[in-house]
């Protein structure tokens, strides 16, 4: 079989569309001005860059002025956690143990700092429970983050039943819908939200460019001070082409729902079908609560990068759960907090679909798969037997 | 990531396999943690003759187990003693730094092997 380029590692990041890249060409050339000036320049800019608000917040189902532009999945966590902290000053928050470092790490460092955070387990499919949750509030409770979707796994929690307890408690809910904006449906007006982080690179857009929806009247304090942009909770001369591109690709991406998702889930589950028919091959996840295009599983008595290196060299590009490149053989958070041995989380791949990928790149995946998982288990020492 | 000389080794890995007459036998690494080797020896009057490994492990780990069993075939024991896992790191190119732990597998595990094999001649000279 000839030896074909397929892309499935669309959580990483995907391509910009050709239609982002024309909307976008223009504001690095003859529409250059800063949308701060006031001179013919800059007030062109400024209603493009107000118009690509519009549009971002009419995408979401949002008003404008709930729209911040900042430099993606990241920073948006960061102003909406830190910024909520800083405002309350000291208290709880409760998140939960699988979410992106974005988070984590955040929370680690706001404990640091004299907070109190609870991290909710989740079960063996990276679900949190409820009645946990609601447990967990305490007086000082003042915000939740959860994310609307875990990257690895892709298993999707059930954001709007989070969501009516914190209302019920009157806690702030935050979530990072990074892997979710573009590939699924969603309604944030009805999800008593007070922030989502969103990133432009993950549905086909720019990187370096994302938003942070907050809801209107809740009240934070900014991280960072400066010219006043972004109504002073993220100063800075605006990324106008990356903001240009986030609108045309949130615009296109959520018009093709939901039909998309649906074309995606398909493939998805002819991916996942033919994997789990390989012996020792196993399904990590929700098996129907999981992104349309997020395939993970782990291949016993085999690590995860030598399959990915031979997945590489017949052109198909994956991800790894393994922790190998890290310099750790620690496996990571989210499959061992799903209570993956250690070895199953070694053998872990992700397969992420997005825009692009077609029934023959799955039957491509399928075809290959199964030989490299022969060769590598015939070179391994560990053996059903042996485990 | 990878040099040309590691990913064609990993690809083309040499002496993979069990031997089932093995003079000795050496491992190395934790089958619960991490990378693993298994290395088989066939020893013919001190010198290694032949060699097959079993590794589950990353590109690199692979790659050392392979170009370990192409260093030492046809060596004697004492010189396979000598050679150490800069050496395989060394013959392949160069490993990335974060990869060094995968290379010390290989000569860790023939060390073990040897040291098998010591052990092994030392109590047929008592018997």
């Amino acid at each position: 079989m000839n030896k074909k380029n397929v892309y499935m590692d669309h959580g990483a990041t995907t391509p910009v569309r050709q239609e982002v890249l024309e909307a976008m060409l223009p504001f690095f050339s003859e529409l250059y001005g800063n949308p701060s000036s006031l001179h013919a320049k800059g007030r062109d800019v400024r209603k493009a860059f107000e118009e690509a608000r519009r549009v971002t917040a009419a995408s979401l189902g949002v008003e404008p002025d709930e729209i911040y532009f900042t430099s993606g999945g990241t920073e948006s966590n960061n102003i909406a956690l830190r910024g909520a902290a800083k405002k309350h000053g000291s208290g709880h928050i409760i998140t939960s143990s699988i979410e992106h470092h974005a988070v984590l790490d955040v929370c680690k460092d706001l404990e640091k700092q004299g907070f109190s955070v609870t991290y909710l387990p989740v079960d063996k499919y990276g679900l949190i429970s409820m009645e946990e949750f609601e447990s967990s509030i305490k007086p000082e409770t003042f915000l939740v983050s959860i994310m609307a979707a875990n990257n690895e796994i892709g298993t999707v929690q059930p954001i709007s039943e989070i969501g009516a307890i914190a209302e019920k408690h009157k806690i702030l809910f935050h979530t990072d819908a990074v892997q979710v904006v573009g590939q699924m449906p969603l309604n944030i007006k009805e999800l008593n939200l007070d922030f989502l982080s969103l990133s432009a690179h993950k549905f086909n857009g720019p990187k370096g460019v994302g938003a942070l929806y907050k809801r209107k009247g809740v009240k934070i304090d900014p991280l960072y001070h400066g010219g006043g942009q972004e109504r002073k909770l993220r100063p800075g001369t605006e990324n106008v082409p990356g903001v240009i591109g986030l609108s045309k690709a949130l615009e296109l991406a959520v018009g093709e729902l939901p039909q998309k998702a649906e074309e995606l889930a398909k493939l998805r589950n002819r991916l996942i079908e033919g994997l789990v028919r390989i012996d020792d091959v196993v399904l990590n996840g929700h098996p129907e609560k999981r992104l349309p295009g997020n395939v993970n599983v782990s291949f016993k008595y085999i690590e995860g990068e030598s399959v990915l290196l031979s997945l590489d060299l017949h052109g198909i590009a994956a991800s790894s759960g393994s922790a190998c490149s890290s310099g750790s053989l620690d496996p990571s958070h989210v499959l061992s907090a799903i209570g993956l041995d250690h070895q199953t989380a070694h053998g872990s791949i992700r397969f992420s679909l997005g825009r692009g990928n077609a029934e023959e790149d799955i039957d491509y995946v399928l075809d290959i798969i199964p030989s490299i998982v022969d060769r590598l288990r015939q070179m391994s020492p560990i053996r059903k037997e042996s485990c | 990531m990878y040099n040309e000389k590691v990913v064609e080794h990993f690809n083309n890995p040499r002496n993979v396999g069990e031997l089932p007459d093995a003079d000795a036998i050496g491992e190395n690494g934790s089958f619960k943690c991490g990378d693993t080797m298994k290395i088989y020896l066939k020893v013919k009057d001190g010198i290694i003759e032949d060699v097959r490994f079993q590794t589950y492990g990353c590109g690199a780990a692979i790659a050392s187990s392979s170009m370990l069993t192409e260093i030492i075939k046809g060596k004697t024991i004492d010189e396979a003693l000598q050679v150490s896992n800069q050496d395989v790191a060394d013959e392949l190119g160069g490993l990335p730094p974060l990869k060094l732990h995968c290379s010390n597998l290989a000569a860790d595990a023939l060390h073990d092997a040897i040291a098998n094999y010591k052990k092994k001649q030392g109590s047929v000279v008592k018997d």
